[in-house]
């Protein structure tokens, strides 16, 4: 039936002049384009996945106009495409363009981001390109100006790309609630398409995205086998003490014949500070690479990091180091190989990054991994073996983002207005907000009417006035200021830095530069520079020459490793003293022997308790491999449990492959009531009343305060008069616990913690897995290899104390006369 | 409100409160600093929904402390409202007007900025920069001392904490008196402020606010 289509000769005429045919999963999704249907292409980069739904959309309009579709103009906005990141929105619609220039069909192709520039937002809302390719903020942003919903009446289909990354992301709940809008604006039959690469959960992925159209939907796979190659670069010389970061730079003229044998390599780094590091230290190693070696993270500026995407594309370049800024995107035709640093953390993740080189049909995806301390070697075995296996982790949607239906709710607000009673049920078609309460929506609508607990009469609030029934906001400062604050993309308050002669170089958070002194050198964007001064929302500086300068610690969220990689890794050390291990495995012999003689190595089938003395008091070290996220509520739970058998103050480290409980005094825990420690039993109640001693859902508030509204940045330029408006989200989680902990948002703060990290299911799971393993208790006369790193690079450290405040205090006291 | 710890400066007798507030005993003088009224208020007026139980809490604690100490006089080192006038300051008004018989002095901070006759219609004095008082000075920004004339400072504005360490890689911090031989800072009364690090050097003194007591560092 498809083939039969005008539309459809049309194009494959256009394809076979190219001498190209279409992949069948382009030709079903095709197919299911034509008969009005929604779901999910599930295809790699780089294997036409955008011509899938674009060539179909295509394909349907000329089928609908066959006489005039080379005439007509102005149709308005036909295709929605909702892409996660700007840079990809310039190359998607140039290829778009390319497309419909040579099909001479007359369509328009916008860009819609945070760089569309005033002009061009008036002319596209008086006039809608039929095609919009658009960022979620943006699409709300569109959704905020008055009568931004009646233009999208035309529409007949909605893409989101990269749909798996931003599924799990509050950015993924943006594009939940716009569809749900757009569907209840709409006068035509939408038809939803998600793009997403392979996920454990596609099906689920599926049903999130299309919730609110209350259709089942199709899953179109591309059966493309994509050949991976891995390779570990491999120490000489294993240190038995393995230090986070530091051995990856010591291996860095490892990569120069790498970089130097390859067309064009990207080298992945997980960290911005870290990236800097490397840049320089490469050429340093390799001046002969000056020029052909660029740098590429979220805070650099942008027209810089344009410039080195377009090198990348012209083959002007032989190295990027980078971080997950190019983690997404267009393909980068010239690369031919990838250099992971470090943990990826995920399989998935290493997956994507393996596969941004060698594009061609039937080229091979090359890889390296770099150990940045040698027990990651242990991870990269573990990695080969879940990649063999097929195991890809899965994205859990969020739900209940009250924080996000607050902004979302102000921003029709400022908009036209909207009344509850029809919105409540658009809100409620959202995959997210689907188990909502009336209830909840009552709260919800209070907060942003009321604003929580005041004293009546001396009130002043009102962010979102009611009248005849129609919630608007009209302040023009409050609504100006609330278009700028849209989004979930919560960073520290970010300075541009500049030279003092004029000149752009980045941006850089103000907690690291609120640190140092006028003279101090510090690098971004691979140049060093001097503080100069600190002037409104710029710093200052100029260039310096100076050998020494300090590498700012972006303050990102760190990964977790996931559960299946966890899974792997606790396998892996089944074969740590065998002869028939890999590669990786044997180069790590001595450091394992080192650890059977002073501890004992865990099998998958064992959990290892260490306890150690040392200067800085009694460690209690537990490794269950399960990640960082499971450790984080896993130990919290166990430092609790220990403190109600006594009184006891704890600090918490961990990483990856197991936690640090650190006390003053020696920890109670022996063969006699480590069982009972590990217990499912009570879980839910000691989840609940860990976290409230810990302080863990302080950091989740951070994010939940700004994009609640809770938090305000500032307009540039005017610093002053805004700075009577700011408070940080510490401050305000105090105000909230201590004044009003029925907060809504503050609510939620805690809620998120026990969904994302203190998931019960999970924890139980691996809490059953440790109650059926067999518990080893050592004590080890020093620190052992796995210790170490957990010990040594233990930033962020929890606290939870089971004693009394003012206790706490003279015990201090107490001990700093001792020393 | 647990009881005063004596303190002692330049022979004078001065109490200080883990409501976090200084009586001078002899001139019945209360000294507070940063109360930063009308915060809260502030914040909603601008579509910002913070609770406003905390500014009522800060406002009582004041009223308790004048209750208890029933000072001639209070002198605030500035910043004793946070920004332009809203309605929450009436609330300020009326505890004001139950101590009418109390001279309040107001040594501008740089949030002050309240109209003249603001301050008059609430028989509030005001004084800009360096205020003294007997041997005292009175400063909102310690970095404005005018030392050719001040023997021993009071300020405000920093809004001092003092983070104590212990073994087993513990940390906490406090809000604190810091004191050293020639000055006084206070810690912000408002309980809706921020707070920055001090450090403890040789000679200086230092309370931490640990729940309702005071525990010299």
């Amino acid at each position: 039936m498809l083939q039969k289509t005008k539309g459809y000769l049309i194009i494959e005429n256009w394809l076979k002049a190219k001498d190209f045919r279409p992949f069948t999963f382009q030709e079903d999704s095709w197919q299911q384009i034509l008969q009005g249907n929604s779901g999910l292409i599930n295809a790699p980069t780089g294997c036409g996945k955008t011509f899938s739904v674009f060539l179909g959309a295509l394909i349907r309009y000329i089928n609908e106009h066959p006489t005039e579709y080379r005439s007509a103009t102005n149709n308005g906005l036909q295709l929605l495409w909702i892409t996660p990141l700007r840079a990809l929105a310039k190359d998607i619609g140039r290829a778009m363009e390319n497309v419909l220039e040579e099909l001479a069909i007359p369509w328009k192709v916008g860009i819609r981001n945070g760089d569309t520039s005033s002009s061009e937002r008036q002319k596209q809302k008086r006039n809608l390109p039929e095609i919009l390719i658009i960022t979620p903020e943006s699409l709300h942003l569109f959704l905020a100006q008055k009568e931004g919903g009646s233009v999208l009446k035309t529409l007949s289909m909605i893409a989101v790309d990269e749909w798996h990354e931003l599924m799990g992301s509050k950015r993924g709940v943006l594009v939940e609630l716009a569809i749900s809008h757009i569907i209840g604006l709409s006068k035509k039959t939408l038809s939803v398409w998600g793009i997403s690469a392979t996920i454990g959960n596609l099906e689920e992925a599926k049903e999130v995205l299309l919730h609110s159209i209350k259709k089942k939907g199709i899953i179109i796979r591309a059966a493309i086998d994509k050949r991976i190659d891995i390779e570990s670069i491999i120490p000489d010389e294993i240190t038995n003490f393995p230090w986070a970061g530091h051995l990856g730079i010591k291996l860095a003229h490892k990569l120069i014949p790498i970089i130097e044998q390859s067309n064009t390599t990207l080298i992945f780094i997980n960290t911005r500070g870290m990236s800097e590091t490397w840049y320089q230290t490469l050429l340093t190693l390799a001046p002969q690479l000056a020029g052909a070696i660029a740098l590429h993270h979220g805070s650099i500026e942008q027209e810089l990091r344009l410039w080195v995407e377009d090198a990348l594309h012209t083959q002007k370049l032989k190295a990027v180091v980078c971080t997950a800024s190019l983690d997404l995107g267009v393909d980068f035709r010239p690369v031919d190989t990838v250099i992971q640093v470090g943990s990826p953390k995920g399989v998935a993740r290493f997956l994507q990054r393996a596969g941004r080189s060698g594009h061609g049909p039937g080229e091979i995806s090359k890889i390296y991994f770099l150990p940045t301390h040698s027990l990651e070697l242990v991870e990269a075995a573990a990695l080969k073996q879940a990649i063999k296996e097929g195991m890809v982790e899965s994205k859990s949607p969020m739900t209940l983002c009250f924080d996000v239906l607050i902004q979302w709710l102000c921003t029709l607000a400022v908009g036209d207005g909207f009344r509850p009673e029809a919105l409540f049920k658009e809100v409620q078609s959202s995959f997210c907000f689907s188990e909502i309460t009336p209830d909840e929506w009552a709260e919800v609508l209070l907060n942003i009417t009321q604003g929580g607990i005041a004293l009546n009469q001396y009130d002043e609030y009102h962010k979102v006035i009611v009248e005849d029934g129609l919630y608007k906001i009209t302040s023009r400062k409050i609504a100006m200021r609330h278009r700028m604050h849209i989004g979930t993309i919560v960073s520290d308050a970010m300075l541009k830095v500049k030279f003092l002669g004029g000149g752009y170089i980045g941006v850089i958070e103000e907690y690291f530069i609120s640190r140092l002194e006028p003279g101090d050198t510090f690098t971004l964007a691979g140049r060093n520079l001097e503080l100069v001064m600190i002037k409104d929302m710029d710093v200052l500086v100029r260039k310096s020459n100076a050998k020494k300068s300090i590498v700012p610690s972006w303050n990102g969220g760190r990964m977790s490793l996931t559960a299946n990689l966890g899974h792997m890794l606790r396998k892996t050390f089944n074969t740590a003293l065998s002869n028939e291990s890999e590669i990786e495995i044997k180069s790590l012999r001595t450091l394992f022997e080192t650890q059977e003689t002073l501890s004992h190595i865990p099998k998958d089938d064992e959990l290892l308790i260490e306890q150690i003395e040392s200067k800085d008091g009694f460690h209690l070290l537990v490794y269950p491999f399960e990640g960082r996220q499971v450790h984080e509520a896993m130990s919290a739970i166990l430092a609790y449990r220990i403190g109600q058998i006594t009184p006891i103050s704890f600090s918490i480290a961990m990483n990856d492959y197991g936690f640090e409980l650190l006390s003053d005094q020696p920890i109670p825990v022996d063969d006699s009531n480590v069982t009972e420690l590990f217990a499912t039993e009570h879980l839910f109640a000691d989840i609940q009343k860990s976290i409230n001693s810990a302080e863990m859902a302080k950091r989740k508030f951070r994010d939940i305060a700004v994009i609640g509204g809770l938090i305000f940045q500032g307009f540039p330029g005017e610093h002053k008069k805004s700075k009577h408006l700011q408070s940080s989200a510490s401050l305000l989680f105090k105000v909230f616990e201590e004044y009003e902990p029925n907060n809504i948002l503050l609510r939620q703060s805690y809620r998120e913690l026990m969904e994302q990290q203190m998931e019960e299911e999970r924890l139980r799971s691996a809490l059953n897995r440790i109650s059926n393993s067999k518990i080893v208790i050592c004590f080890p006369k020093q620190i052992t290899p796995l210790a170490f790193p957990i010990i040594v690079d233990g930033l962020n450290r929890n606290n939870l104390s089971t004693e009394r405040l003012e206790d706490r205090v003279r015990k201090m006291q107490e001990q700093l006369v001792k020393n | 409100m647990t009881a005063p710890i004596s303190y002692i400066i330049q022979d004078q007798q001065f109490w200080l409160s883990a409501e976090r507030a200084i009586y001078w005993e002899a001139e019945s003088v209360l000294i507070v600093s940063d109360l930063h009224f009308g915060k809260t208020g502030h914040f909603r007026k601008n579509g910002i929904s913070v609770p406003q139980a905390v500014y009522k809490e800060d406002l009582l604690r004041m009223a308790n402390l004048i209750s208890f100490f029933k000072p001639k006089k209070m002198i605030a080192v500035g910043d004793l409202f946070h920004s332009v006038a809203n309605q929450e300051l009436e609330m300020f008004s009326k505890t004001r007007a139950d101590f009418s018989s109390m001279e309040l002095m107001l040594v501008k901070g740089n949030h002050d900025i309240l109209p003249d006759n603001w301050y008059e219609k609430n028989n509030i004095e005001t004084a800009i920069g360096n205020y003294g008082l007997k041997q005292f000075n009175f400063v909102h920004d310690q970095s404005e001392i005018n030392h050719t004339a001040a023997k021993f400072s009071f300020s405000g504005h920093l809004h001092p904490s003092i983070t104590i360490s212990g073994m087993g890689k513990q940390n906490l911090s406090f809000p604190c008196f810091y004191f050293t031989e020639k000055e006084a800072i206070l810690p912000a009364f408002s309980k809706f402020s921020g707070t920055a690090k001090v450090v403890k050097k040789k000679n200086n003194t230092i309370f931490a606010i640990v729940n309702q007591s005071l525990i010299e560092i």
